[in-house]
């Protein structure tokens, strides 16, 4: 949502200044990333590390707490309107297999496949992703190998904010639109996706989101059909919460997450 | 080498250190044996700085190391096996072997002492891409002694490496920590198994109820009655 709303100001701040669209865009990604990766820095700073020794529930209510905190800037910042993304982006439609799709959202699927590729490549092949995953694995044990924990979930914080700041841009790209409390709903999915997937598999949770998109696309297309005209599509999302209650209780692990039993 | 005087450690207000002082010489292997619950672990702890002491002072090279963080210690030189391994479960060996050179850029070093630990442990080299969380008991201790290793310490501290280990693995183990001290390594080994322990070491303490009760060298602690009686069950 703050990626969102940062890029569509610096958009409409640019737009009548006659930059090329794509320098525009540009522009836009690095202000939204640049400030999402100083609110992440900052909210781990003042509201995660002091819960380091805190039981787990706690820094669960406290991201309730911080994103109820950021959607009340927000709307204080941006009102509480929905906003219009400019139409500067050149809109060329294909048909592919029937289905109609915009250039614009083959961009948004490639770039989330560039994106994927690129953090399992940090994750998965570099000393500081191997630092990553020792950090959430054990915490006291990745220090006795000498990682400063702190600053690698800074750095994991500040990762995370910069996809979420790509990730704000493209929906609200995609569907025209931004406001304040966008980015409520996107979160449960985002969650209900990577638990599709399995928890810590990024593959897994790109093929969730995929997967989970279709489920709430076909349902709503088909819950009035289904429901013999009870439900209308404005219930869509009740197929991500019951996709999350199904994986929950019938494949905890999710999709393509392994079980590993840890052994004493 | 290592020289810690008056060490307490306290969880609340329940005293499980209560002042300890001993001291590891360069070069030496010095065994500290007790009972369960003596506060073995809870001294391990305190000097790798995963908890912080209620007390006493911790020198080691002449410098106090109880105020450093615990992730400088591994440039300091020390490296600790901690008590039930500590391996990453879903990291596969040559990733936990690598998470131990963690504090070390030399490439060409890291490689060299990666084959060294897999000429101790043939066994791991063998599963170099198995997820250690699914490796033997056994297996997941010759990996966290590995990758201990793989920083190259000077001071190697081993919690209970021997814990719920079958005797055949238990005496591997303990051929290639005497191997690993004969090369000059300096160990403090923490150990249940008392005998085992004295065996190895040249010399060692016996703590009870956190506090140290009795030192020696290891061979005339064998021949201690009261050892005897307590701890090697005659
Ligand atoms: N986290 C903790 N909170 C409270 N008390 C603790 C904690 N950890 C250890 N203790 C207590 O401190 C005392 C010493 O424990 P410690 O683990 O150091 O013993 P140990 O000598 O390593 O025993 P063992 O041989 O069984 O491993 C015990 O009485 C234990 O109950
Ligand atoms: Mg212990």
């Amino acid at each position: 949502m703050i990626g969102a709303m940062v890029a569509l100001t610096v958009i409409k701040l640019l737009a009548a200044s006659g930059l090329p669209v794509f320098v525009i865009i540009l522009v836009a990604l690095a202000a939204a990333a640049a400030v999402c990766m100083a609110v992440g820095y900052t909210i781990e700073r003042i509201a995660y590390r002091p819960l380091r020794r805190a039981p787990k529930l706690a820094p669960l209510i406290t991201a309730i707490g911080v994103s109820i905190i950021l959607q009340n800037l927000a709307m204080l910042i941006w009102g509480r309107n929905y906003h219009a993304f400019p139409p500067i982006l050149p809109t060329s439609q294909h048909e592919i297999f029937g289905a109609t799709i915009t250039s614009l959202q083959v961009a948004i699927v490639l770039i989330a496949a560039l994106m994927m590729t690129g953090l399992i490549i940090l994750i998965h092949r570099t000393r500081l992703g191997r630092a990553m995953r020792a950090t959430s694995e054990n915490p006291p044990i990745a220090q006795l190998m000498g990682v400063n924990i702190n600053q690698i979930i800074s750095f994991t914080f500040i990762i995370g904010s910069a996809l979420a700041a790509v990730a704000g841009l493209m929906v609200s790209a995609n569907y025209s639109i931004a406001h304040y409390y966008m980015g409520f709903m996107l979160g449960l999915k985002a969650f209900t996706a990577a638990v599709l997937g399995g928890i810590g598999n990024i593959a897994g949770a790109v093929l969730g989101g995929i997967l989970l998109g279709l489920i709430e696309s076909l349902g709503a297309g088909y819950i009035g059909d289904l429901t013999g005209g009870f439900l209308g599509s404005h219930y869509q999302d009740i197929f991500a919460f019951f996709v999350l209650i199904c994986v929950l209780i019938f494949r905890p692990s999710g999709l393509v997450g392994e079980k590993v039993s840890e052994r004493a | 080498m290592l020289e810690v005087t008056g060490l307490r450690v306290a969880y609340g207000g329940i005293q499980a250190v209560r002042g300890i002082t001993f001291h590891v010489e360069q070069g030496e292997m010095v065994a500290l044996i007790g009972a369960n619950g003596a506060g073995k672990t809870s001294t391990l702890k305190a000097l790798s700085r995963l908890l912080n002491a209620a007390g006493g002072s911790v020198r080691y090279c002449g410098k106090e190391i109880s105020a450093l963080e615990p992730h400088q210690l591994v440039s300091e030189g020390i490296a600790l096996v901690p008590e039930g391994r500590g391996v990453f479960p879903r990291m596969n060996i040559l990733e936990n072997l690598l998470m131990g050179a963690y504090s070390r850029q030399d490439k060409a070093g890291i490689a060299a002492d990666s084959a060294h630990v897999f000429s101790l442990f043939p066994r791991l080299e063998e599963r170099a891409q198995q997820l250690a969380g699914t490796l033997s008991g056994g297996e997941q201790q010759m990996l966290a002694i590995g990758r201990a290793l793989m920083s190259r310490p000077k001071l190697l501290l081993l919690d209970e490496p021997s814990m719920g280990l079958a005797p055949l693995m238990v005496q591997k183990i303990f051929e290639v920590i005497r191997a690993v001290a004969e090369e000059g390594m300096t160990v403090l080994l923490v150990e249940q198994n008392a005998k085992l322990a004295l065996e190895v070491s040249q010399r060692g303490y016996v703590m009870e109820s956190g506090e140290i009760t009795l030192t020696d060298e290891s061979s005339k602690l064998l021949a201690n009655p009261r050892v005897r009686e307590a701890y090697l069950g005659e």
